[in-house]
């Protein structure tokens, strides 16, 4: 019996390092996934909340899109149909990232209220499927 | 063709309702004509959904556009090996492929199992029949790939070019099998609670399948990797997705019932756990497929979100409640035949290795549903990304590459202090050894120490075991060395192929290892211009941008840019980077003019990939600045990312050599305290 409850001391070890490490995983790197909506209803709450990193899932705006090759800059604008915001992004775009996607941005809102994005990724539009056209 | 296979949809609808009911009541009642008609119904559903499939096969090949799966997944120039593998690339394609290769792999079941589990089969046909039941439902009510048009389309709208790989011709259906082929063991499980029949008989009869589908989840999963590895562009392999964390969650458990059941067939332990994990591991094939199919969260691999999630999440929570009421019934008749003996020993380092891979699996299924767990806590989306999933995992995956060399070597029941010198002197010194050079040489990492210092640990005890198993064999048989070590392997399959899965898990770590000092630099170039960048290995690498020319290529429109590599001032050659713009024609005229092109998906692009065993080269090309020849790229130098397909390489082999028919197991015996197979062979001729 004196093994098994040695063995339980060790269990009990293991779970609680798990329990740690996810909890303060999720603590240190987890991020508030908004829609544009909700992202100006938390600003507006809390100005603070511009020095909060977050993601934003929002459609890209057709024909919004310009890219500045030589700078890498790329600019546009997200909408979730009340909320538009203007997002700066600089880097190499996914090749799925064009007019009227929908787009994951992640990156911080400024207070003049465009969004600065670090990471952009596109859900495939057609999401690996495209609907048979007539 | 459809008809025929709607015909055989709706046949394989009521053969497989037949086949759970009398199956289970078959089973139950032991009428003998009921147990037959149970096996025959398996055959017959394999049957008429191997029709429903050739219908499928034959509308596809026939570029049939009427129906509305063949128009939205294939197009007319789309080459025969990707209309083939259209027959699984989109959703209702993949649920009927579910439901044959279960039906194919459930009459397996019922024809290979050897005579002596007859009393399990009439319930293992019970439940594959079930389970082929669901898919045929969800095929026909919620998406059929029968359905036909209104209208008859010219040309089908294709298959996306992401897709026309040949490691997505194959990366799917192998994933699928290792999901699908986890049913068997999980219907002997089953089979073993409804009979109650719990002795280590059902354990015996699903051996060889469980390392079947573990071995085809692996290999899916590395073909997985190198899928995106080369055809999505970003520079690495495994980016914690939702979809790839559903195929690597089963796979954890099922690694974990593997050791598991070791415990129980030696020595009546975890009887209980053996149970929670197969029908955790079934569970979780559902739940990936469940992840892939429904759309629930976002992720690049997600299809249309559709009514189909809502059968999913119904089937799951009826195998939950029903997993937990048939274990609740059958609890007192699972109970342990001994106890732990002792923190050292062989059952106590399996335990913690099973802990610990269920830890990881809880973490990344946690994880993976994070978003939807603070949704309905919090009412906000919290995600979590690839930085949880290295925080939580490495440690816990280093934890487990120890358990890895100790685990094998270490006595049943208690290990002696001379067990321990016996068997640990040499692979630790190893590690410490490794430890040393690597701080000598100035590697600051903790984890990459940690994790090369404990492969030399696994490894040290792995090469101990073959040369002790040969030296012994050599002096007590008077054997030559390489008919040794044949002999050796092939009279202990199990343990030597294991070694060799482990040692397959040793080159994944140092791979994954070599992901922590990837470095990359974006660079706008105009032709001559040249980049620089210090690789870690200390290399120099100059890149220098030539030109970029565009050319027609089959569906496609390529713009190619060329790249020359010089590393250390030497050349090393030139390095291609491609973006490709498919189209499809309005007229069948060859070549399309321009005019008449229709850009079909979003470009696609290639990466220029230049692999050598100690870092890889990777050149993904991004566009040029309108109107000139200047080109943006991304160079990657992603350290040892040929080993994580060498690992791959060696754990499928291992696998195959446990498989090898032919294997004997035998108990624990009063004096056989001894961990590893050459002092256990040592003792015996003492004896």
């Amino acid at each position: 019996m004196k093994a098994k409850y040695k063995f339980l001391f060790g269990a009990v070890l293991v779970a609680g390092t798990v329990g740690f490490l996810m909890t303060s995983g999720i603590k240190e790197t987890g991020v508030y996934f908004l829609t544009p909506t909700e992202l100006a209803a938390k600003v507006a709450v809390d100005p603070s909340f511009h020095d909060v990193g977050v993601k934003m899932g929002a459609r890209v705006v057709h024909g919004s899109i310009t890219r500045n090759v030589g700078t890498q800059t790329i600019t546009f604008q997200v909408t979730d149909g009340t909320q538009t915001y203007p997002v700066v992004y600089r880097g190499l775009a996914p090749d799925t990232f064009t007019d009227d996607v929908d787009g994951v941005v992640e990156g911080r809102l400024e207070p003049d209220g465009t969004f600065r994005a670090t990471t952009l990724l596109a859900k495939c539009g057609s999401r690996y499927e495209t609907t048979p056209q007539a | 063709m459809t008809t025929l296979g709607q015909l055989g949809l709706w046949l394989a609808l009521l053969i497989g309702a037949w086949g759970t009911f009398v199956g289970f009541y078959g089973g139950i009642t032991g009428r003998a004509e009921l147990i037959a008609s149970a096996r025959r119904a398996t055959y017959a559903l394999c049957g008429v959904l191997v029709v429903a499939s050739i219908g499928l096969l034959v509308a596809l090949l026939k570029h049939d556009f009427n129906v509305a799966y063949v128009a939205g997944y294939t197009s007319r120039d789309l080459p025969t090996v990707y209309i083939l593998s259209a027959f699984y690339g989109g959703q209702a394609g993949s649920l009927l492929f579910w439901a044959v290769v279960l039906s194919i792999f459930g009459a397996l079941a019922q024809w290979l199992t050897s005579r002596r589990y007859d009393h399990l089969l009439p319930h293992v046909a019970g439940v594959t029949s079930a389970v082929v039941l669901f898919f045929v439902i969800v095929t026909l009510f919620a998406a059929n790939p029968f359905e036909r048009l209104p209208f008859t389309p010219a040309d089908g709208s294709g298959l996306n070019p992401q897709l026309q790989n040949p490691g997505m011709v194959i990366h799917p259906p192998m994933l699928y099998l290792g999901y699908i082929s986890i049913t068997i063991p999980f219907a002997f499980g089953v089979a073993a609670l409804v009979s109650r029949r719990l002795d280590t008989g059902w354990l015996h009869a699903i051996r060889k399948w469980t390392i079947v589908s573990w071995l085809f989840l692996s290999i899916g999963i590395t073909l997985g990797r190198w899928w995106a590895y080369v055809e999505l562009g970003w520079g690495g392999y495994w980016a914690w997705d939702p979809v790839e964390n559903a195929s690597f969650l089963p796979w954890l458990t099922m690694t974990a019932f593997l050791h598991s059941v070791m415990i129980q067939e030696k020595r009546g332990m975890l009887k209980k756990w053996n149970m929670v994990l197969i029908s955790l591991s079934f569970l979780l094939s559902i739940f990936g497929t469940f992840i892939t199919r429904s759309g629930i969260i976002s992720s690049v691999h997600s299809f249309a979100q559709s009514q189909v999630g809502y059968y999913f999440l119904g089937f799951l929570i009826f195998i939950i409640l029903a997993m937990a009421a048939l274990l609740w019934l059958r609890l007192p008749m699972l109970e342990s035949e001994a106890h732990l003996e002792s923190m050292v020993s062989r059952e106590a380092s399996f335990l913690f290795n099973n802990l610990i891979l269920v830890g990881i699996a809880f973490s990344v299924f946690w994880g993976t549903m994070f978003p939807i767990i603070s949704e309905i806590v919090r009412g906000t989306q919290v995600t979590v990304g690839p930085p949880f999933f290295n925080q939580v995992n490495i440690p816990l995956g280093i934890l487990l590459l120890a358990l890895t060399g100790i685990g094998p070597l270490i006595a049943w029941r208690k290990a002696s202090v001379r067990n321990l010198q016996r068997q640990f002197a040499v692979p630790v010194a190893s590690g410490g050894i490794a430890a040393a050079i690597l701080t000598a040489l100035g590697m600051g990492n903790f984890y990459a120490i940690a994790t090369v210092s404990l492969g030399a640990f696994v490894t040290g005890t792995i090469l101990q075991e073959f040369v002790r198993g040969v030296g012994a064999r050599h002096r007590l048989h008077g054997e030559g060395y390489a008919q040794a070590l044949a002999r050796l392997v092939g009279r202990n399959r199990r343990r030597y192929g294991g070694y060799v899965v482990h040692l397959g898990i040793v080159i994944y770590f140092l791979a994954f290892t070599g992901q922590a000092f990837t470095v990359d630099l974006e660079a706008s170039l105009n032709p001559g211009e040249v980049a620089e960048m210090r690789s870690p290995w200390g290399h120099t690498y100059a890149f220098t941008h030539i030109g970029v020319s565009q050319y027609d290529e089959l569906n496609r429109l390529v713009s190619a840019a060329s790249v020359e590599v010089a590393r250390d001032g030497e050349r090393v050659g030139i390095m291609k980077s491609e973006k490709r713009q498919h189209f499809t024609c309005s007229a069948p005229i060859e070549p399309c003019p321009r005019q008449m092109r229709q850009r079909s998906f979003e470009p696609s692009t290639e990466a220029g990939i230049r692999s050598d065993l100690r870092e890889d080269v990777y050149i993904v090309f991004a566009g040029v600045v309108e109107g000139t020849e200047e080109a943006v790229y991304r160079f990657t130098l992603n350290p040892m990312v040929w080993w994580v397909w060498f690992g791959g390489f060696v754990l499928v082999v291992g696998g195959v050599v446990t498989l090898w028919p032919g294997t004997t197991i035998r108990t624990v015996g009063q004096d056989d305290t001894q961990g590893g197979y050459a002092a256990q062979l040592v003792e015996a001729k003492r004896a």
